[in-house]
Formats: C-alpha cells, structure tokens, sequence
C-alpha cells in the first residue's frame, strides 16, 4: 500500500465485520473460537486417545469385537461392575521379553546419538566455516534426503548391506570375503545414524554459525593447539545444539520400528517393534496398550519434562 | 585462522555416507536385472511394470489425496494454534494447550497409531462413528501430527513478526479478523507454505500410524512399498524411490535458488 487518500477512503470490506457481529450477538468472541478450535481437536484425538489405551491396558483379550473384555459391565438387576485387570502390568514386569525391550531401545537409541553427533558435528562445524557461496548448496545436500522418503532411504541401505550388495561387491573386487551385516544389531546402528543424521547436522549448524571467529583466534593467539580451543571454545559454545541435536537423534530412535524391522535380525529387540507385534502378530490389543502405556511413563514422559526444563534454562 | 585437513575430509566422507546409498539405488532402479545389485545392463523396463501397476498406482493416489487434506486440515488447525499461543498472552488452559500441541512430536508413531485406532474402535462401538477405517481416519491421524509441525513453524514465524504493523491497522480501525487476513497473514505466507509442505510430506510418508488405522481396501503407499520390501528386492520400488528422489530434488533445488535469487536482489522497500 503506497498511499492513502484521506478523501477517498478504499472501500471497507464488510463481511468480516458483519460476520463478527453475528457471531459477537451469540455471545461467541473471535477470540474464543481461534483457542476453542485446535483444542477441541486436540483433546478429541489426542488426549482421549490417550486415555482409552490406559482404559484398555486395564481390560483382557479375549475373542470377539473388539478384541478385548469391557471394563464396565451392566446386569439385568441394574448393578453396574467395573472389572480392572492388571495382568497386562504384572506381565510387563515378570516377562523378561518386555524389560529387555525397554532397556535394548535405550542402549540402541543412546549409541546411535552419539555415532551421529560424531559424524554430524565436524559436517555441521565444516558448513558452517565454509565459504558463503558453497554454504547453501552443502546445506541443501543436507535437506534434501530431509525431505524424500524415510521409508525409501531405509529400502536403499537393505540394497547397501545386504551379502551380495554394494558394500561386499566392492569388498570382494580387493578379495575380502563378504561380511553379513543385514539382520544384525550393526544395521539397526547404521539405518538410524544414516536416517537422522540430517536431524544432528541442522541445528548443530544454525548453532555454530553464529560462532564468532573472533574467540577462535583471540585462543589461537593465546598459545592454545587447535584441538584445545576446540575443546575450551568451540564445544562448550556449541552445548545448545549438540542437546537439540541428540534429543531430535535420540527421541525418535527410542520408538523406531521401520528401522529395525526392516534391517535387524530377530534377537534385535526394541520397544517399537514389541508392541506392533503384540497388537498386530498376536491381536493382544490390551497387552500392547499397556506397552504403550508403560512406555510412556518411562521414556515419554521425562523427555517432554527434561525438554521443558531445558527450555526454561533457554528462556533465562 | 588456520585451515585444517580434517573438517573437509570429515565431511566429504560424511556426505558420502549420505549419498552413496541413495545414488546406488537409482543407478540400480535402470537395471535390467531383478537382482537389484547385479548390473546386467541399461534398461526402463521396472518404471514400465510400475506404471502398469494398479496397486501401486492406487495407493499413491490414495496417499496423495490423504496428504493433501490433512495438510491443509493440519494448516488451518495449527495456525489457528500458533495465533492463539503467540497473540493471547493469558487464557485459561493455554499451557495444557501448549504442551498438547507439541506433544506428539515426541510421541513414538506406534503409540499415536494405537490411541487413535483404539479410540476409532471405541467411538465406532458407541457413537456408530467412523463406521468402519480407511481414508477418513488416516486424515483424522495424519493432521493431528501435522498439526505439531505447522504450530512450531507458523509460531516461530508470528513471534519474529513486527507487531507495529498490526497495531497500525488497529489504530486505522480494522477489525482484528481484517488485520489477521490483511496483514498478519500475507507475511507468514512462507511459514505456512513451509509447514503445509511439512505435512504433505510427513503425512506421505508415514507407514506406522496408517498402518494401525487404515482398513481393508486403504492401503497407503509406504504400507505397499513397506509389504514388498520385507519380502525382499524389488526393482520396482527402485524405480518408485528414484522418480520421488526426482521431485523432491527438482523442488529443493527450485527453493533455494529462490532463497538466494531474493537475497542476491533485496527486495524493494
């Protein structure tokens, strides 16, 4: 808008008005329905959801539709019974199978972070010092894989590792015999650092390219081996991001089942993939409820918390 | 200061670990072999068998559909989400709020894709809806998760945004309704072009949560491509993989030659 002509105003648009009017007679504000709108979405298919598997981790499976026993059940003299089962609980405690699940995931997911964070900070560190011309090409080969298929990129390392793959192909042109590696503990590290490395590298780079030269140098001239300033500057500096980088890595690693169904073997156990095979192998829809459940007191629940302690630190 | 060898080799070797397997397996998807690691010679026999696929077809039609509308479902509810976190300091419930719409970014797929489907279940055994599952309740999943994407990026927009301008059309007596579409909105167009492409792409390529709520008959792309991987290679998918790898390249490339274009030539004030 490059002028405004004081005697001729442009016409208002009266809709708008009009429809605020309406709604305003109603006793309905703008206001409240721009809150009232994502929150009615939200609690219907968010929270309740959540709540109804609680509901059903309490119930039992058993033959019919839907596949487990109702919580509450009403008689012909007009008693109403709630029947709670904690079966499904006891069982995650004394079946090995569960805890082992929950403890693998996390070794998994830890390691993979780190692998990640070691091979995604010298990129993110090299984009970031790299000349501007070259930053936003090196940073759009980042994005890219971001942006195509998980799925896919899982598939094209199945056709990296498998016996006669790429990998042992070029291992046997210099006559080393081939190594398995599809179906192993090995791949589900591999497909996870390959898939979120992106995840690592973005906010590692926003981090340190906004590291100013000037300290590095202000270290160099003090005497300090590049290594040390690295160490006393550079990473201390680059704490916010190596954190947002592991929780984005680490978090979504916990619950991966792609990853390890497609490239670990059957003793690669994680959380993920227990609880699909209980409601979909086994049709256990109350025991994969209660894996849900558990799973979200134990690794859900104090990430958000951590996250949010974070985030006050941040705001400080 | 000095340049060392390290940080370039690092991440030459870094992007090649990206991008070896990707390039292998589009070279692979122009095999003529089945075998998808054995070069037999050049052929596009593969992107034939998959375009005379009509399962195939099918579910990416399906999946392009269920993207788009819970896309745009995710864009109107989340930016509606964004405004009210960012613009009403203080309302009752607006932690609650917060902390729900970001939730199911942390939240494994495998539990989003079970609470959904049980509470479909539920609400099917009570209320008589959704009678049945298909596209419908993959929509309803897909633009709950979406939805958290579109609020960060859309938020982290508004809370940028210079508040004077909307407080000058105020002052000239625009309603706020007007102010949202006049102002507010045509600047964080961007943001909200860049989370609706967020969705549609998250939404495409989710596998975990459709597969718990979809029904017989509303098989999405990635629960077909996930069946005929787990059986093993299929040089198809290689060739489904290498024309999406396309796109997505040819769109990458498109916005940040955009990015740079506007940042060679300032815009004009």
């Amino acid at each position: 808008m490059s002028s405004f002509d004081i005697d001729n105003p442009p016409p208002r648009r009266r809709t708008w008005t009009m429809v605020e009017r309406g709604l305003a007679a109603v006793g309905i504000s703008g206001k409240m329905l721009v809150i009232a709108a994502p929150a009615i979405w939200l609690t219907v298919f968010f929270l309740v959801p959540l709540a109804v598997v609680f509901g059903i981790s309490l119930s039992v499976k058993q033959f019919g539709r839907p596949p487990y026993s109702d919580l509450i059940t009403f008689d012909e003299e007009g008693t109403v019974q709630l029947t709670l089962h904690l079966t499904n609980y006891l069982r995650l405690f004394t079946d090995n199978l569960y805890v082992a699940a929950y403890l693998s995931s996390i070794r998994i997911a830890f390691i993979s972070t780190v692998i990640t964070l070691l091979i995604g900070y010298p990129m993110a560190y090299a984009i970031a010092r790299a000349p501007d011309r070259w930053r936003s090409i090196l940073l759009m080969l980042v994005i890219l894989p971001f942006w195509t298929s998980f799925l896919l990129r899982v598939y094209a390392l199945t056709g990296f590792m498998r016996p006669n793959g790429v990998i042992n192909q070029l291992l046997g042109v210099f006559g080393i015999p081939p190594v398995v590696m599809m179906q192993t503990d090995f791949a589900v590290y591999v497909g996870i650092v390959y898939t979120y490395l992106p995840f690592m590298i973005l906010p590692l780079y926003t981090n340190l390219v906004k590291l100013d030269g000037a300290l590095l140098e202000a270290s160099a001239d003090l005497g300090a081996r590049p290594w040390r300033t690295f160490l006393s500057v550079t990473m201390p500096l680059s704490m916010p991001g190596i954190i947002a980088g592991s929780m984005l890595v680490f978090i979504p690693a916990i619950g991966e089942f792609v990853i390890p169904s497609l490239l670990g073997g059957p003793s690669t156990l994680m959380i993920g993939r227990v609880l699909w095979d209980e409601f979909f192998a086994n049709t256990n829809w109350p025991r994969a409820a209660a894996v849900a459940v558990a799973m979200l007191v134990v690794v859900v629940i104090p990430i958000m918390l951590l996250q949010k302690a974070q985030d006050a630190v941040v705001e400080k | 200061m000095r340049r060392g060898w390290f940080l370039p080799i690092a991440a030459a070797l870094g992007f090649v670990f990206l991008y070896a397997p990707i390039i292998s397996l589009v070279v692979f998807s122009f095999n003529e072999s089945r075998l998808v690691t054995v070069w037999s010679g050049f052929s596009t026999k593969w992107y034939g068998e998959l375009l005379a696929d009509p399962q195939m077809l099918g579910a990416a039609w399906l999946s392009l559909q269920i993207a788009a509308i819970s896309a745009t479902i995710a864009l109107v509810l989340g930016t509606l989400c964004a405004v009210a976190l960012v613009r009403f300091r203080r309302f009752r419930g607006r932690t609650v709020l917060a902390g729900t719409v970001s939730a199911p970014l942390v939240m494994p797929d495998v539990i989003t894709g079970l609470a959904l489907l049980l509470l479909f279940v539920a609400m099917e055994g009570t209320l008589g809806w959704p009678a049945g599952r298909g596209m419908l309740t993959i929509i309803i999943a897909h633009s709950v998760f979406c939805m958290a994407y579109v609020t960060v990026v859309v938020q982290s927009r508004l809370t940028d945004l210079d508040l004077s301008l909307e407080e000058a059309a105020m002052d000239l007596g625009a309603s706020p309704v007007r102010v949202f579409f006049d102002i507010t909105l045509p600047i964080i167009a961007p943001a909200l072009v860049s989370g609706w492409l967020l969705g549609f792409t998250l939404s495409l390529d989710d596998l975990v949560i459709a597969s718990f709520v979809s029904g017989p008959g509303s098989s999405t792309l990635p629960m077909v491509i996930f069946s005929k991987v787990r059986l093993g290679v299929s040089p198809d998918v290689n060739a489904l993989a290498t024309i999406i790898i396309g796109i997505v390249a040819l769109g990458v490339l498109g916005a940040t030659l955009f990015q740079l274009r506007g940042r060679a030539q300032p815009a004009k004030g």
